[in-house]
């Protein structure tokens, strides 16, 4: 069966046969186009493909039917696809035929269930078998397995560094630990109650999440939130980068142990969330987003809060990056340290600073037309191509700059008028939506298709490190093991996105 | 020369950090003198806390660094933060514990010698959260281990997690 699926958002759906979904992934590894998804549900396999460089740019969303549980293996020729289709296999029991990986991926055999998201899962007994990593050989070779449980307050994963000395000749990541079955708790949860879930798949990237939800179920229901809500969004999103960034430029000097960055980086950070719960009642400003518009607002005081906020960093930051980049001790850790090749950021299509830094110039903002408000709002996207410690944090500064301005334009043009719209359910009929949105780390992802209740049938939701924690494997290689805090600072992937 | 004019600020002018929350957050003053006078009665003045992330969207962790910021400054307290569960008196437990989270947690607990305290932070800690029911997590920390203090929040913001440690020092 091949055709158009009706009701999906804004972008088409088709379904494909298994050689049309084989012809994609042909593509894929030939580099024509980006692996935007890769996502299951009990019978059938989804693929959302970016194609900027095609006549019509856009996005190509293929579906295969799998009754017998099968489907032809992406990852076989394409890589950025293997833990995705793992994740499928786990979670849905879909087999992807060819996958050269046979290990399980977010289940460690701890959930006492089987293929939880398929139409049959089965009991299996929690017993936790060892997990096989690469198989290493090699004389003068040592192991150092590192984690779930870190030295820091950071979220919890494995590292597995194989070392000849100080030097890291392979990292193995394995993640899966914060795994908490948020996709199930979708299934059949009202909207409101699935836009929570998906405000808490990542916390610090929640309103990039919340906008990407929010937008996914107003595609598919057609709603048309209110452009304040739209521009209110955008301020809060803007916000969240820059606390964000501000807080990782401090942390990454912090792990070259130069702490004057971080005390200062920390008090503008916390600058920000302060006037965040100014003007938004919330620190992280988790749940203002739903969908139909914000559950906020922003008033006189607000807006000379914010006003104030973007002058004080607008004054100190600069200073704070010029120290950055004087101090000779600072910068001998991150030149030339943990460098992602500009051809593996564009295979992966990792995005954000990670992409950024690597030359791959995409954000969800400016692709394919953008998105309200920032169709109507002047800003760069810097990108550098040396793909180093120092790259990512000079596309962050640079970031910080421009999330500066866009505050202080939206400020300046932030529409009167309502901020939410009600949010009917289309009763009786199928919807599907989907939707991007750009958090501080990348492009979020989000699918959503909606029953003839008004209930979410499935909601897939990608984090940005899906296609950045693979590269922190490469960057790391030959890097002294005393770098690594270093280098998986200027990623910060976020493990709980990923292991949702 | 912005490393010297950024030291030079600190020491001629104003400091760049706000005023300590003493002068200007009556509620965080009050509460560090008060733990000031519990944490030397019990612990001469120290009281080293492990982190565990088990199983949270992130949201706690980024409040929980937010304590050692210079407008909170953990530190003055007596309270600080320690690498590993062997140097610690308190373990501060986010998330809603995963089951693939629930040995670490348990090993954690049983590698933090005695006396210890475990604090559950945050709404997930408590009972799942927004994440009770799933198949994938045990719903809250006292599940998996003894939880001597719940501190509220999605996710608790600092003064609330200043506060909760603070109520912990001072039970009978």
């Amino acid at each position: 069966m091949t055709g158009t699926v009706t009701h999906h958002r804004p972008w088409p759906r088709r379904m494909a046969d298994a050689p049309g979904w084989e012809r994609a992934a042909a593509r894929l590894a030939a580099g024509e186009g980006t692996l935007l998804a890769l996502w299951g549900e009990p019978d059938c396999a989804h693929m959302a493909i970016l194609d900027e460089g095609a006549a019509s740019p856009g996005i190509e969303v293929l579906s295969l039917a799998c009754p017998d549980g099968r489907f032809p293996s992406v990852g076989r020729v394409h890589a950025p696809a293997i833990r995705l289709e793992r994740a499928m296999r786990d979670l849905f029991g879909l087999e992807p035929v060819g996958l050269p990986d046979a290990r399980p991926w977010p289940d460690h055999g701890r959930w006492g269930v089987a293929a939880p998201l398929s139409a049959s899962p089965r009991p299996a007994p929690d017993e936790a078998p060892a997990y096989p990593f690469l198989p290493v050989e090699g004389e003068d070779l040592h192991e150092v397995p590192v984690g779930p449980v870190h030295a820091g307050i950071i979220e919890p994963g494995h590292f597995r560094f194989t070392c000849d000395g100080e030097t890291v000749v392979r990292l193995e990541e394995r993640l899966g630990y914060v795994h908490k079955g948020i996709e199930g708790l979708m299934r059949g949860a009202e909207l409101d109650r699935a836009a929570r879930l998906a405000a808490r798949t990542s916390g610090d990237s929640t309103v990039a999440y919340g906008i990407a939800f929010a937008r996914a179920a107003e595609a598919a229901l057609g709603i048309e939130p209110p452009p304040r809500a739209v521009w209110l969004r955008a301020l809060m999103a803007e916000l969240e980068r820059l606390a964000n960034h501000l807080g990782d430029v401090g942390a990454i000097c912090n792990d070259a142990s130069f702490a004057l960055m971080h005390a200062h980086c920390g008090i503008l950070r916390e600058r920000v969330l302060r006037a965040a719960m100014t003007c938004f009642g919330h620190r992280l400003m988790m749940d203002r987003v739903v969908p139909g518009g914000v559950a906020c607002n922003l008033d006189a005081a607000g807006i000379a809060a914010l006003r104030a906020l973007v002058a004080e960093i607008g004054a100190r930051f600069p200073r704070l990056a010029d120290l950055y980049d004087r101090t000779a001790s600072l910068l001998d850790r991150t030149v030339a340290t943990g460098i992602v090749r500009p051809d593996l950021a564009r295979r992966f299509g990792a995005g954000g600073h990670v992409g950024r830094a690597s030359g791959r110039a995409f954000d969800s903002r400016r692709a394919l037309g953008g998105y309200p408000p920032y169709d109507a709002l002047r800003f760069e996207v810097p990108v550098l191509e040396e793909g180093d410690v120092n790259a990512r944090v000079w596309i962050r500064i640079r970031e910080i700059g421009q999330s500066l301005a866009l505050v202080a334009q939206i400020l300046d043009r932030l529409p009167d008028g309502p901020v939410r719209v009600p949010v009917a359910p289309a009763r009786g009929e199928v919807r599907e939506g989907m939707a991007l949105a750009e958090a501080f780390r990348g492009e979020v992802f989000a699918w959503l298709r909606l029953d003839a209740g008004g209930r979410v049938a499935r909601c897939h939701l990608r984090d940005p490190s899906w296609f950045q924690w693979p590269l922190l494997e490469a960057a790391i290689e030959d890097n002294i093991i005393a770098d690594f805090p270093l280098c998986n600072k200027s990623f910060n992937c976020s493990y709980s996105g990923h292991d949702l | 020369m912005p490393m010297r004019k950024t030291f030079l600020e600190g020491l001629l002018h104003r400091p760049v950090t706000d005023p300590p929350p003493a002068l200007d957050d009556p509620e965080l003053a009050e509460l560090g003198r008060k733990l000031d006078a519990a944490a030397r009665r019990r612990l001469g003045r120290g009281l080293a806390i492990r982190e565990v992330d088990a199983g949270s969207c992130n949201g706690c962790e980024l409040e929980i660094h937010a304590l050692n910021n210079a407008f909170h400054d953990l530190e003055r307290f007596g309270l600080r933060f320690v690498a590993s569960p062997r140097h610690a008196d308190v373990l501060l437990v986010t998330g809603p514990v995963t089951k693939n989270m629930r040995e670490a947690l348990e090993r954690t607990w049983r590698a933090t010698p005695d006396p210890k305290w475990v604090v559950a932070a945050g709404d997930c800690a408590i009972n799942g959260g927004p994440f009770a029911g799933s198949y994938a997590c045990v719903g809250g920390v006292a599940a998996v281990v003894p939880v001597d203090l719940h501190i509220r929040g999605c996710p608790p913001t600092p003064t609330q997690l200043l506060k909760g440690l603070l109520t912990l020092i001072e039970a009978p």
